[in-house]
């Protein structure tokens, strides 16, 4: 044990970060490419089907469990075609951006107490800055294929992302005001107790509207205008095949993963575990760790593709009103309402 | 009033959460998809498949060339030539049955008064080349001799209603 942390630090700081990151990277890929498997296996028994379950490993079937890296490694072998009049630099440079923000709002996670990549103080901003990044992406990718349902479906997200971002940031402050600081370890930290102390009770709303703006932003259904493959083809990324495509279809999973871990973390208590402190000190399991975090994703996971089998897409009027007349005001009267429980001192959660 | 209840439960979100546990309740109701190739619907013995010409049980062919069936066929699909045979017998030289014009109507099969033409109950078949789709009456025959045991026991479940 000794020489291996002897020769950790002797390593490059370069390198030990570097790997870091593919320990981050890696179980987060293998995660986005069963949430495909995952999606189509659920939506499939919620409409009484059997979703894949015919591509298995070493000729056994397995329930499908091999679809994931049949459809990778089919796409990895697609060509990649540019369309005629298509601006090459930023069509190709669209899904990049895409995805590099999606994969980069990892680095300030923490996944366990102390167990973050960069413990950096600004965390909630710039998980914020970094979801909103991905915007860019879309339109990008919509302006450069030259093609107007492309076109459509950027315009449409542009508008539709921008809304949602004020909610989702006043739904962000309001959490930063319960807990006190921009950190997200100490986000957690502040939930400490049990499910009952967890910010999901005193932000309430916060938490709904924050996981409903989540939905939108990663334009998922039922805000899935910016696809809207029943009106506009596929939307900004109807022009894009093989592996350009592919990386547009792991950044919306890898964002979809991302919201969820984020919605476990700030308000359902992140790797806390539900039962009362005195319970849980060193039992097995109960305790505090990275698989309440775990469970809590999958539960947003679940949530995100429970949502897609039942809601009908919403028209894109109403879409700016919910997000403008309903979710805005609803935060701001909140906040407040935060600020008073924390400035009173409640007792409870801010005593 | 009624402005007000329809107002808080919009804003508790009630019809969408029955939406929720309608889809939720379905993630849990048993699936009954048929696996195909392994698994097969049941199939009628009136089912209109590929087509058969069938013999008597002592070898015989049973079409006599009446041709009525070319008659009757809608889709002009059956294209039938006949001549006496050595033995003075009225028999076809050719049989030939489109498929591709074929609309499985199943007229021939009716129309037929020594019950030669019929359609099996076989509907997994494909053509790879132009022309395979002709199905000429050697072929005819011996789908007819492949199947003779289930034609015969069909026609035979369905022989009072026919």
């Amino acid at each position: 044990m000794d020489a291996v942390i002897e020769l950790w630090t002797a390593l490059p700081v370069v390198i030990q970060i570097m790997i870091k990151i593919v320990t981050i990277m890696l179980p987060l890929m293998i995660l986005v490419a069963y949430y495909t498997y995952a999606e189509r296996k659920i939506i499939g028994y919620m409409q009484v089907r059997m979703g894949p379950n015919r591509v298995g490993f070493f000729g056994m079937r397995l329930w499908g469990l091999g679809q994931p890296i049949a459809d990778a490694v089919k796409l990895m072998f697609k060509e990649i075609v540019v369309p005629n009049g298509a601006n090459k630099l930023l069509f190709l440079i669209a899904p990049m951006l895409s995805i590099g923000p999606a994969l980069a709002a990892w680095a300030v996670f923490p996944f366990n107490a102390g167990l973050v990549l960069a413990d950096v103080n600004a965390g909630l901003l710039y998980i914020l800055a970094m979801t909103s990044l991905g915007v860019y992406g879309v339109i990008i990718a919509g302006w450069a294929s030259n093609s107007k349902y492309a076109f459509l479906g950027a315009m449409r997200s542009a508008a539709q992302i921008v809304s949602y971002e004020i909610a989702m940031g006043f739904a962000l402050v309001g959490v930063l005001v319960a807990a006190g600081s921009l950190n997200l370890g100490d986000i957690v930290a502040a939930q400490q107790g049990s499910v009952f102390h967890w910010f999901w009770l005193p932000l309430m709303p916060l938490f709904l509207i924050y996981f409903i703006s989540g939905v939108a932003e990663t334009n998922r259904a039922p805000f899935d205008v910016a696809e809207g493959e029943s009106e506009i083809v596929a939307g900004f990324h109807v022009e894009y095949s093989g592996m350009t495509f592919a990386v547009f279809f792991l950044a919306e999973y890898a964002n979809m993963i991302l919201i969820s871990a984020l919605s476990a973390l700030m308000f359902l208590g992140g790797w806390l575990s539900p039962l009362p402190e005195a319970w849980v000190d060193g039992v097995f399991l109960l305790d505090h760790g990275f698989h309440w975090l775990l469970i809590k994703t999958f539960f947003f996971m679940f949530l995100f593709l429970w949502f897609r089998a039942t809601f009908p897409r919403y028209r894109y009027d109403q879409i700016m009103r919910l997000g403008w007349k309903v979710f805005i005001p609803i935060t701001i009267v909140w906040i407040v309402v935060v600020a008073v429980m924390k400035v009173t001192a409640m007792p409870w959660w801010f005593s | 009033m009624k402005a007000i209840t329809n107002y808080i439960r919009s804003l508790f979100l009630f019809e969408l959460l029955r939406g929720l546990s309608v889809t939720g309740s379905y993630f849990f109701a048993r699936k009954f998809t048929l696996q195909y190739p392994e698994q097969k619907a049941p199939v009628s013995p009136r089912f209109r498949g590929l087509h058969a010409l069938r013999r008597y049980p002592n070898g015989e062919e049973r079409c006599i060339a009446c041709k009525l069936c070319e008659a009757v066929c809608p889709a002009l699909a059956i294209t039938i030539e006949a001549e006496p045979r050595d033995d003075g017998s009225r028999r076809t030289t050719r049989y030939d049955i489109d498929l591709f014009k074929c609309i499985y109507c199943g007229f021939c099969e009716e129309s037929c008064p020594v019950d030669s033409i019929v359609e099996t109950r076989v509907y997994e078949y494909h053509f790879e080349n132009r022309g395979e789709q002709i199905m000429t009456k050697q072929m005819l025959l011996d789908i007819g001799d492949k199947y003779e045991q289930q034609l015969a026991a069909d026609r035979a479940a369905q022989a009072n209603v026919r």
